[in-house]
């Protein structure tokens, strides 16, 4: 068997004395699709920040291929490189076009020259549909054409990971589609994906890992069809019924 | 030469006898607030930077040390020079320099220097309010794709804090076109000096400095303009072209997308090209089963 690609252990992250992490362990291999949900304030997207080291961890070790990168002599950056991250709030940079978007990171970090980083930045554009919009500027494109840049973006320095926080949830309904159909293409070429999601049908048909978080801790986790149809722990019931209510 | 009777003819008479001096004027004035301004923006930019740099005690608790004491000394630098007038900082800076350090400095450096400094001191707040106004999610989104803090710095957070900040660095400009006037203090002829010396010889104060007034205003009101072209052209384009190829894959859907009739009319042609865009992704994912 193969080392897993991230392994998170005994995580913990407190902001002051309010402790929003709790022992946190789970695994992520070569290819995985790995759902997280939970109520809002669970703790998702710092457990998300924190695998991405935007977040400092209060204790416990994040392995990546089987070496810490928490420690003091790990380079952030070369890791970020390799595990890119598409926000709730795409972030796209403002003061370039969409192509200088996917470019600069492939330029400045890979330090690719300019002619391949143009074709790979198109390669990706083209991928999501927004090749036609390479002259844009953000603030010029809707929320679904700014976060379909924002995964060619991340494609763009062609991760190994790719860590998702809620991308679909800043999105009108008929945005969502779009964003979840780039998504769901990725999952199928084998990309090593964590979504954080409110998004369950994307969840229960696209992830082959579904994370429960609640208040902090991982309540449950398994194979899609078993957290949906299955739930074991009260609390996963109860979530889940609240979706399906609606 | 005799004096004119009347206030027209006596404008006229001083522009036609002094507007070689006034020229000179208007020029010192020009090069020092110009210079100065830059030098000053320069210097704003550098101790904005500065103060807006993250240490990490844990990891580098000498650079965290170090930068204690550089921030202690940028932030008595912006203090004071915000804190007194001009005027003084003139008199001190100048006759201060070569009682106090040995170094004589020209009239004309001494003006540079304070100018530069003063300006230095007033950008120093605004860079760093501009660079903390700058959604973090713009950092996040750089330090996702592996940039440093440098790189965050100059291809991101910089560029648009610095067209944020260029309405403010046009008001440094213009406060300077007309606060080298307390120069005078230490002689050096700009304007309003060269104006005193021209009213002097025919005691003609008012209609001189009636003269002076307009010239002020003309210069600044220039300037003003074409910083606000300038920032105009910063923003660019308000419309973007479409770039159109052949074929374009989205999705599991091959789509074909029609040339718009007209890349002017960026609305429509957006409208067009989304709605087909969204077609096709429908199409995907009824075929998917989505
Ligand atoms: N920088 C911070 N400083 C202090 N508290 C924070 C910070 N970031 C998050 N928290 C707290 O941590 C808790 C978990 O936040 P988090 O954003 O991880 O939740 P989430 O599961 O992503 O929620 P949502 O679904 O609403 O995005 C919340 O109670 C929040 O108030
Ligand atoms: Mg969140």
């Amino acid at each position: 068997m193969s080392e897993h690609v991230i392994e998170v252990k005994h995580l913990s992250k407190s902001f002051g004395d309010h402790e929003v992490l709790k022992d946190v362990d789970f695994n992520v291999d070569h290819g995985d699709v790995t759902s997280i949900i939970g109520a809002s304030g669970s703790g998702k997207s710092t457990l998300l920040r924190c695998i991405n080291l935007l977040e400092k961890p209060t204790s416990g070790e994040i392995l990546f291929h089987g070496s810490s990168i928490t420690g003091h002599d790990t380079d952030p950056c070369k890791y970020r490189a390799k595990v890119g991250m598409c926000f709730q709030s795409f972030n796209l940079f403002n003061n370039m076009t969409v192509l200088e978007n996917c470019m600069t990171g492939p330029v400045k970090v890979l330090k690719k020259n300019k002619e391949e980083a143009r074709s790979t930045a198109l390669k990706f554009l083209e991928k999501v549909g927004m090749a036609p919009y390479i002259n844009a500027k953000p603030r010029q494109l809707s929320g679904g054409q700014k976060q379909r840049v924002a995964i060619a973006r991340a494609l763009a320095m062609q991760p190994e990971v790719l860590l998702f926080d809620e991308p679909t949830s800043a999105l009108d309904p008929q945005m969502v589609g779009e964003v979840l159909s780039v998504m769901r293409q990725l999952a199928n070429e084998g990309l090593t994906m964590i979504v954080v999601t409110h998004e369950m049908a994307f969840a229960r048909d696209v992830s082959n890992h579904v994370v429960y978080m609640a208040d902090g801790v991982i309540c449950e986790e398994g194979r899609p069809e078993d957290i949906f149809d299955n739930p074991k722990d009260p609390k996963t019931i109860e979530f889940l019924q609240r979706f399906t209510n609606r | 030469m005799t004096l004119p009777e009347g206030f027209f003819p006596r404008i006229g008479f001083i522009i036609q006898n002094y507007y070689g001096s006034f020229l000179s004027g208007v020029g010192n004035t020009m090069l020092i607030a110009l210079v100065s301004t830059f030098i000053g923006c320069v210097i704003g930019l550098g101790v904005g930077i500065v103060q807006t740099t993250p240490t990490d005690k844990e990891k580098n608790p000498a650079a965290y040390y170090i930068m204690a004491v550089i921030h202690f000394i940028l932030n008595a630098y912006v203090e004071i020079f915000r804190g007194t007038p001009m005027m003084v900082q003139a008199m001190f800076i100048y006759y201060g320099s070569s009682m106090v350090f040995g170094i004589d400095l020209s009239m004309y450096q001494a003006a540079f220097l304070i100018v530069s400094i003063n300006t230095g001191a007033y950008m120093a707040e605004t860079v760093r309010g501009g660079i903390l106004s700058i959604d973090p999610g713009q950092t996040e989104g750089a330090m996702a794709i592996g940039m440093t803090h440098y790189q965050t710095m100059t291809s991101v957070i910089l560029p648009q804090a610095v067209r944020n900040i260029m309405p403010q660095i046009g008001n440094n400009l213009i406060i300077n076109i007309k606060d080298t006037s307390v120069l005078s203090v230490i002689g050096v002829m700009e304007l309003f000096y060269t104006t005193k010396g021209i009213a002097g010889a025919y005691y003609t104060y008012f209609e001189s400095f009636t003269v002076t007034m307009v010239i002020y205003f003309i210069l600044t009101f220039v300037c003003s303009r074409i910083l606000r072209a300038i920032e105009h052209k910063m923003d660019g384009p308000d419309n973007y072209e479409l770039v159109l190829s052949d074929a374009l894959t989205m999705g599991e859907g091959n789509y074909r997308v029609r040339k718009p009739e007209s890349n002017t009319n960026r609305d429509l042609a957006e409208k067009k090209l989304r709605s087909s865009a969204e077609s096709a992704i429908e199409k995907g994912n009824q075929r998917e089963g989505l």
